[in-house]
């Protein structure tokens, strides 16, 4: 219980924020295809963070309930 | 008091949400997944302690563990479907979602199946003839 980090959720959403601004940057500069690699690389960088939420989830729940 | 903690993760996500929706919806979902992975992970202790007083008075009550074991797992693999689905569900993907739910109520049957048979074997036992 006390290892639970909400930190997660705004380094997310501070992840996002920080994308948005570069990228309207980068749409104004007429850069749209860096806008949408750096869209891409956010997404997966986040996605990284939330699939090791995810796992720290799956590892409580398999060890509470026996499960496999 | 983890209800003020719980409280507090859910509303500062939805807001968060909010604000990313607009600009980056598939952020905006990884922050309601994270959101919720949270908020169970808040209650997880509960969860175990729970579980343990239930194994306790199942124990005293001489139920077999097996059948205990059964149902707990049976708990989990409901209600991890439900936590998957729900996110895609509100991501728009309601036909994964249903996929999910189907896939968890197989698995769920054939988890089931050892608990059936012995009901089965029990109820051919009472009856009089064969």
């Amino acid at each position: 219980m006390e290892g639970v980090n909400v930190d997660l959720l705004f380094k997310i959403a501070g992840i996002g924020i920080f994308i948005s601004v570069l990228n309207i940057v980068l749409k104004q500069a007429e850069k749209q295809e860096q806008a949408q690699m750096l869209t891409l690389v956010g997404v997966v960088i986040v996605l990284l963070m939330v699939l090791q939420l995810i796992n720290e989830l799956f590892e409580s729940i398999r060890s509470i309930f026996n499960l496999f | 008091m983890e209800i003020v903690q719980v409280v507090g993760v859910g509303l500062v996500a939805t807001i968060l949400i909010l604000v990313l929706k607009e600009y980056h919806p598939e952020i905006a979902f990884q922050i309601a997944i994270a959101a919720g992975v949270i908020l169970i992970l808040l209650v997880i202790g509960y969860i175990v302690e729970i579980i343990q007083a239930v194994t306790e008075v199942a124990l005293d009550a001489g139920m077999e563990v097996m059948y205990l074991q059964v149902l707990l797992r049976i708990i989990a693999v409901a209600y991890l479907a439900e936590f998957a689905a729900q996110v895609c569900r509100d991501a728009g993907e309601g036909s994964i979602a249903s996929k999910i739910e189907l896939a968890a109520k197989v698995i769920i049957l054939v988890m089931a199946v050892p608990i059936i048979t012995s009901v089965m074997e029990s109820i051919l036992s009472l009856l009089p003839y064969r």
